[in-house]
């Protein structure tokens, strides 16, 4: 007996420990410490207001081009169920969509995010391909984008005028600028002469307060977030039904064999 | 002339035709299995289990995945968002990936503790080792078809390998790829293989695995001959049969297996960046190098041994390739009687042991960028990874005095390679060498020094008639 618990509180441990060394070795991280963006995808609003801002000032020139205006809104709950007519939704999908079709009508809902801008126009503005955003979320990762929203500073040398802290050299301007302000990096010295991590300050103020622009890039973030992975949003909860069954089926399975092991000897 | 058969009705109208009760009886229900397999028996089962993950998986991948360098991408991210349930197809087919070298490693370890390539079970391991190298195959040209940064740069690496080959490797690595670059043809070929070659081999090898392993007889924690005693029917006294015995000892195991394999499916896909890698979701682009190209957690322990090799890239490609190979010739090199590690000296116990160890840690600093630090410390894992196989051949006899002359001949081999790489201008790198020259040679007082000094670390245990417990 005591023989099976052991043997039993070995094959639980050893995946755990194989999953425990392998998360924990975590990814190679360097360069600039990173702001935790503590994405919530369950925050509703949050994503609706990322999605107003995402078409507002990034889908100009970012693409999401493997989602879809339909497909969204129903994510980010614009849904019957919570209270929006079939007309309502068709309008706030409409607000979202800027592109058009070789007639010139808006394209349909179910069409893919692209974006208008040429990839061409784009390199002759910016000196660079402007990136599509889809997978953002997942190649980054959260944090880098919230880290990089929050990241631009003023830099004479650049071609837009501005820098970035965690993407060097950025060709990107920086388009929230109205918003956040524009800031400045300083670099400090300690008394011994080493360089300490510099610190941004903002020196010209913008429409928001620090605290309601931390909001929109929270905001833009989950948005963000949410696009790189839309399946997270019911991954966990079929995560959490399938160990609850097997939880239960490992009690009757363990039964089984109980019952035909228990005359070898 | 017909099968003769007792059975009646369907059944016996089938088995007149294909011998499917005496097949069954041979494989399931009158296949002795010892009755003290322990939880590392668990993992050979579970490897098929992971198989039949990845064929399922990977029919209903094909089905919506286009091998096209322009639409591959793409067509995973469409698997990803507008197939329904194409996300759960797709993290089952990547986590399984990971899933089955994690189950074929401790398997392999499994194999390594009990001396299970041994009693005429070398066939056994052999067909296994080459199931793990078209497993390895199959792995690396299903990391290419998602057509990201990873799988493009990752390939590159790899094939680049078989550049380094002398005279033929331009014209070699040509004929891989179908083009100069990879391109749309080495995706198509790729993705042939991947699909239709590779795993009908598999399945085939995996097969006759079972076959050979099912002629001899499974080995046990023991390893103890089962059939050597057998009761008047001839039935092994320590044996049971498989069926129904170990497929309902099997389910409680398998359901552990998927509680494992479901939580990292549906609450961490891309495990932190090991099974799906970050930079894998930036499409494939020729013109932009990552910053630090790693390839999948797997096959890291490898690319250790060929960062390690410096001597030219082609050595470092056969260091590679023979680290595998060394993994063959095991039944050859453990000459000891007794299989189990239960009842052989402690020193085969150390030596296995940091031979695990030393895998892992070669494994972890493959995903690694190279510091000084790592570079060196690659460079005596791989030394150690290779002595392991002349210390477990100098394990086959207990007699001390050879462990004496086997520590004086491998230490100096050890000692003379850092005389020959020693290279006062490089300061950093001889800073290195002077230091770190204490893995291999500790590993080789632990294993013959120890046993030559200590007698108790030298002691063999008698192995018992039957199995125990």
């Amino acid at each position: 007996m005591s023989n099976s618990i052991r043997k039993w509180i070995f094959v639980l441990i050893v995946p755990l420990v194989v999953i425990g060394v392998i998360g924990s070795v975590g990814s190679a991280g360097h360069g600039v410490a990173l702001q935790s963006a503590n994405v919530d995808l369950s925050d509703k609003d949050s994503l609706q207001r990322g999605a107003q801002k995402y078409m507002n000032y990034c889908a100009g020139c970012h693409s999401l081009k493997f989602s879809r205006f339909n497909r969204v809104a129903k994510d980010i709950g614009l849904t019957e169920e919570n209270g929006y007519s079939e007309d309502d939704i068709a309008k706030l999908i409409g607000n979202l969509i800027f592109i058009r079709d070789e007639d010139g009508k808006k394209v349909k809902t179910g069409a893919l995010m692209e974006t208008a801008y040429s990839s061409k126009a784009a390199a002759e503005a910016f000196g660079t391909n402007v990136p599509d955003l889809s997978l953002v979320g997942r190649s980054r990762g959260s944090d880098w984008i919230y880290t990089y929203l929050k990241g631009f500073y003023l830099d004479d040398s650049r071609p837009m005028g501005v820098n970035n802290t965690v993407f060097k050299d950025v060709g990107m301007p920086h388009v929230l600028g109205e918003l956040q302000g524009w800031q400045t990096l300083e670099h400090h010295e300690d008394k011994d002469g080493h360089h300490v991590p510099a610190t941004l300050t903002l020196s010209k103020p913008g429409k928001l307060s620090a605290g309601e622009y931390d909001q929109v890039v929270q905001d833009l973030t989950n948005f963000l977030a949410y696009v790189s992975e839309p399946a997270q949003l019911s991954r966990k909860m079929y995560g959490i039904l399938t160990l609850l069954f097997l939880v239960l089926f490992f009690g009757v399975a363990l039964a089984l064999e109980k019952e035909y092991w228990k005359d070898i000897h | 002339m017909a099968n003769q058969t007792e059975a009646t009705g369907l059944l016996g109208w089938v088995d007149e035709r294909f011998p499917i009760i005496d097949t069954w009886k041979a494989h399931m229900s009158e296949y002795y299995a010892p009755k003290n397999f322990n939880a590392w028996y668990y993992f050979g089962v579970l490897a098929m289990l992971v198989l039949v993950i990845q064929i399922v998986s990977g029919i209903f991948l094909t089905m919506h995945y286009k091998p096209d360098a322009a639409m591959a991408f793409a067509s995973v991210e469409y698997i990803m968002r507008d197939v329904p349930g194409g996300w759960f197809i797709r993290y089952m087919h990547s986590t399984g990936a990971s899933a089955f070298f994690i189950v074929v490693y401790f398997h392999m370890f499994r194999g390594l503790m009990y001396g299970s390539y041994k009693g005429k079970r070398e066939l056994v391991w052999l067909i296994g080792m080459v199931i793990y190298l078209a497993l390895m195959a199959e792995a690396f040209m299903g990391y290419l078809l998602p057509w990201g940064q990873m799988s493009f740069w990752g390939a590159q690496v790899i094939i680049n390998l078989f550049q380094t080959v002398p005279f033929i490797g331009d014209d070699l690595s040509l004929f891989i790829r179908g083009d100069f670059v990879i391109s749309d043809p080495t995706l198509n070929r790729l993705f042939a293989f991947h699909v239709a070659a590779v795993p009908l081999i598999l399945v085939a090898l995996v097969f006759v695995h079972i076959v050979a392993l099912h002629t001899v007889g499974s080995n046990n924690p023991d390893g103890v001959e089962i059939k050597a005693l057998k009761n008047e029917k001839g039935i092994p006294l320590d044996g049971v049969p498989f069926h129904p015995y170990y497929t309902v000892h099997d389910i409680p195991a398998i359901v552990v297996f998927f509680m494992a394999f479901f939580a990292v499916i549906f609450f961490m896909p891309e495990m932190g960046g090991y099974f799906l890698e970050h930079a894998n979701f930036e499409p494939a682009n020729p013109l932009k190098t990552p910053e630090h190209i790693a390839p999948v957690w797997y096959f890291t322990p490898f690319y250790t041994v060929l960062r390690a090799v410096t001597l030219s890239p082609f050595m470092g490609t056969l260091a590679m390739f023979g680290a595998i190979i060394m993994l063959f010739l095991l039944p050859w090199l453990d000459r000891n009687p007794i299989k189990s590690w239960r009842y052989r000296n402690t020193a085969h116990m150390i030596n296995l042991a940091i031979f695990a160890a030393v895998f892992i840690i070669l494994g972890y600093l493959g995903v690694k960028a190279v510091t000084p630090e790592y570079k060196e410390m690659g460079v005596r894992m791989t030394e150690i990874y290779f002595l392991f196989f002349a210390v477990i051949f100098a394990h086959s006899s207990t007699n001390r005095g050879r462990y004496l002359i086997w520590f004086l001949v491998l230490a100096g081999a050890v000692v003379a390679i850092d005389f020959w790489r020693y290279n006062p201008e490089d300061a950093v790198a001889a800073e290195q060498i002077m230091w770190q020259w204490v893995w291999p040679i500790g590993y080789l007082v632990l294993t013959l020094l120890l046993p030559f000094a200590m007698r108790g670390c030298n002691a063999e245990k008698a192995v018992p008639e039957r199995v125990t417990s």
